[in-house]
């Protein structure tokens, strides 16, 4: 039997469900989140152990398809050159993100019309300032105004991240040939902030901070928001929406951590599990009224979408430099951001520096890349690699076209017996050539310097770390999923709040944006509340 | 391959021997660097620990290793006299790159936890957390130049 319905059900408890929760809470409507994961022990993060690289690998991995806790859904993503990338649990992708925490820029909210490509937004950079800000405010940001790659824009940060010895290394590198580079503002606390302490260089922030600086919403919004009477639901992995008579959602079945299937009644339903995952449970959410899913009249949901396609790019100094101390992100570069009639492709990307690697990586993809030897002679070229290396991802901008989906998978499905989603996608013929720039570009500025060996990855196999654009926002029903404040054109008590609905990916990190526009939904049913169905 | 024994690990004590033999291939004890190789005691031990995780595709390298070895000498890889070892472990690393990978993969990943191995490479033996690490400010005036530049985003 199903319990009393409730006013607002969130999908998701990470980036974007947080926030969307956080901003909602002050209505006093009484609202759940269902989240497949658990809640995180920092004090088991890997770095609390020796075994932290390694443990990057297993449980900590990047990729469900690699770490299979319970919490997990398989993806097969074998038609893809990129894979995903995600963690379930409460904060969702955030336990593992870098905290690389960049906005977007006026520019990528209008390609359309001023590269006409694409698609401008429904929504302009201005619409978003204010939800930025307020973001900002809940998770922290550490960085430096000023940067001439952004409008200005003087919101209150904490001091940017050390430069350490890689990044005064490759600053020099961008000042002799007299490219952009700045502080990355990151997510990442560097005074102690909001009850959190701050960074203390662990260096492990892919596989979950335990000190607490970096910014993951299970200690940034969510205990504000259980604090103002939000319930979450942890275990609950949403096989379904439902939907009633009248067309509108009615609310979700779901499984909880016994396994017992369960169904929770809702007047509103908020998805926020990630490009992917709502693409999954849309696509799974059939009915007399939406045999191809829920809100997918146009068989748009799963379409469009966006990786950023990542090219690494890394160099080995003959200097000492930080190996595996401190954080992963330093300063970024935006010389190539914006579009050059002078190249071969349209739009571009973000030079984004990692520091350095632990020794497990170190010897790993000296192995891998022949560099490290078996035998008597590893320990020395083993030497001449650890704490010598640093470098950059570029962070590409990508297209969206309609053919690169999730799909439903026919066979594979999670311990639930719910259909898991594949991955169509290609690289596009504009993601190679910026790619290429990308590499060419980034290997010039390791060279200037002073890097011998250099060593890339294009595109970076593991990197789909950014999931964007499967349910769209516009405002035509016929070319995109939800309106311009992230509303389903076709159900209209049903919204979405993470990075389904770009319209374009920019090329940079998307969670900011993702959590701002969370924010931007929020406050628009707040403002229409009386009306929010009309 | 025999008997099994489970006190330990999932492996037959034959593959625990295997796996040992491999890891010392892998990374030899070097008495220039001051540092023990993959198959002293106490790494070793704490590979077949980690073993245990993808313990069917452990099992299946070390076949595979075996086998070459078999092939050239009608021995186990174990019983092979070191300058056979090196040239079986490098045909395994030509005949079964994936299944090679992953042994060596599993070898440095515990090699480069030992805490006389992070000694002798100048790092503090002990997790990361909770003492952190020192990281240099760095000179903050190389970004003078780029203070100066004009802006260079794009206006709408």
């Amino acid at each position: 039997m199903s319990e009393q319905p409730i006013d607002v059900l969130i999908v998701g408890a990470g980036a974007s469900g947080a926030a969307v929760a956080w901003s909602l809470a002050e209505t006093k409507m009484r609202i759940v989140c269902l989240e497949q994961g658990g809640f995180m022990n920092s004090s088991q993060y890997p770095s609390a152990g020796r075994d932290w690289e390694a443990r990057g690998l297993s449980d900590y991995s990047i990729s469900p398809n690699v770490r299979q806790l319970p919490a997990d859904y398989p993806i097969n993503d074998s038609a893809s050159p990129i894979k995903v990338a995600n963690f379930n649990a409460v904060g969702g992708g955030t336990i593992l993100y870098a905290g690389h925490y960049p906005r977007f820029h006026p520019s990528d909210f209008k390609v359309k019309s001023l590269d006409g490509v694409a698609d401008d937004w429904p929504i302009e950079y201005g619409d978003l300032a204010p939800f930025y800000a307020e973001n900002d405010r809940m998770m922290g940001v550490a960085g430096l105004p000023g940067d001439p790659a952004y409008p200005p824009d003087n919101s209150e940060r904490m001091p940017p991240l050390p430069l350490g010895r890689a990044g005064e290394v490759l600053a020099r590198g961008f000042n002799k040939l007299g490219w952009h580079w700045w502080p990355s503002d990151t997510a990442i606390a560097t005074e102690d902030y909001d009850g959190r302490g701050k960074c203390i260089n662990l260096g492990a922030c892919t596989w979950g901070c335990a000190q607490g600086a970096k910014a993951s919403t299970d200690i940034t919004y969510w205990p504000h928001a259980m604090r103002a009477g939000v319930e979450l639901r942890t275990g609950c992995r949403v096989r379904e929406i439902t939907v009633g008579d009248d067309g509108m959602a009615s609310g979700a079945i779901y499984y909880d951590e016994d396994g017992v299937e369960r169904e929770v009644r809702a007047h509103v339903v908020i998805m926020a599990c990630n490009a992917v995952g709502t693409s999954r449970i849309l696509l799974n959410s059939t009915s007399a009224a939406f045999p191809d899913g829920l809100a997918n009249s146009t068989g748009l949901v799963g379409r469009n979408l966006m990786f950023h396609p990542y090219a690494l790019i890394q160099g080995v100094f003959e200097e000492e430099l930080d190996g595996h101390h401190g954080p992963h992100k330093i300063i970024r570069s935006q010389q190539f951001y914006e579009t050059d009639p002078e190249r071969d492709f349209v739009r571009g990307y973000t030079m984004e520096i990692q520091r350095g690697r632990g020794p497990v990586t170190t010897a790993l993809d000296g192995l891998h890349r022949g560099l490290i030897p078996w035998g008597a002679a590893h320990h020395d070229a083993f030497r001449t690699l650890y704490n010598r290396i640093t470098g950059m991802v570029a962070v590409c901008e990508d297209l969206p076209e309609e053919h690169n989906r999730v799909v439903l998978d026919p066979e594979l499905t999670d311990a639930d017996g719910i259909p898991s989603p594949r991955i169509d996608y290609t690289l596009s013929d504009n993601s190679r050539k910026m790619l290429d720039h990308a590499v060419a570009r980034a290997s010039e500025v390791l060279r200037a310097a002073g890097a011998g060996e250099i060593m890339t990855e294009s595109p970076i196999a593991r990197g789909g770390w950014h999931l964007m654009g499967t349910a769209r926002m516009g405002t035509d029903p016929a070319r995109s999923v939800v309106n311009e404040w992230g509303r389903s054109h076709d159900v209209r008590n049903l919204f979405v709040v993470d990075g389904s609905v770009f319209v374009t990916s920019a090329g940079v990190n998307p969670t900011r944006t993702i959590q701002a526009l969370a924010l931007y939904v929020a406050d628009q049913m707040k403002r229409r509340l009386a009306n929010l169905f009309d | 391959m025999s008997e099994r024994d489970d006190t330990e690990t999932d492996f037959t004590a034959a593959e625990r021997e295997t796996l040992g033999a491999i890891a010392g291939q892998v990374v030899p004890a070097s008495a220039g660097h001051g540092v023990p190789g993959a198959d002293d005691a106490l790494i070793r031990s704490d590979i077949l620990a980690t073993a245990r995780r993808q313990h069917a595709r452990v099992r299946d390298a070390l076949a595979k290793l075996d086998a070459l070895a078999r092939e050239e000498s009608e021995m186990d890889f174990t019983a092979l006299d070191p300058v056979a070892r090196e040239r079986v472990a490098g045909r395994f690393r030509e005949a079964h790159g994936p299944a090679a990978r992953l042994l060596a993969a599993l070898v440095v990943q515990c090699y480069y936890r030992d805490g006389r191995v992070m000694r002798s490479l100048g790092m503090a033996d002990r997790a990361p957390f909770p003492e952190g690490f020192e990281v240099p400010q760095g000179d903050w005036s190389l970004l003078d130049p780029v203070r100066a530049r004009p802006p260079l985003y794009r206006e709408t």
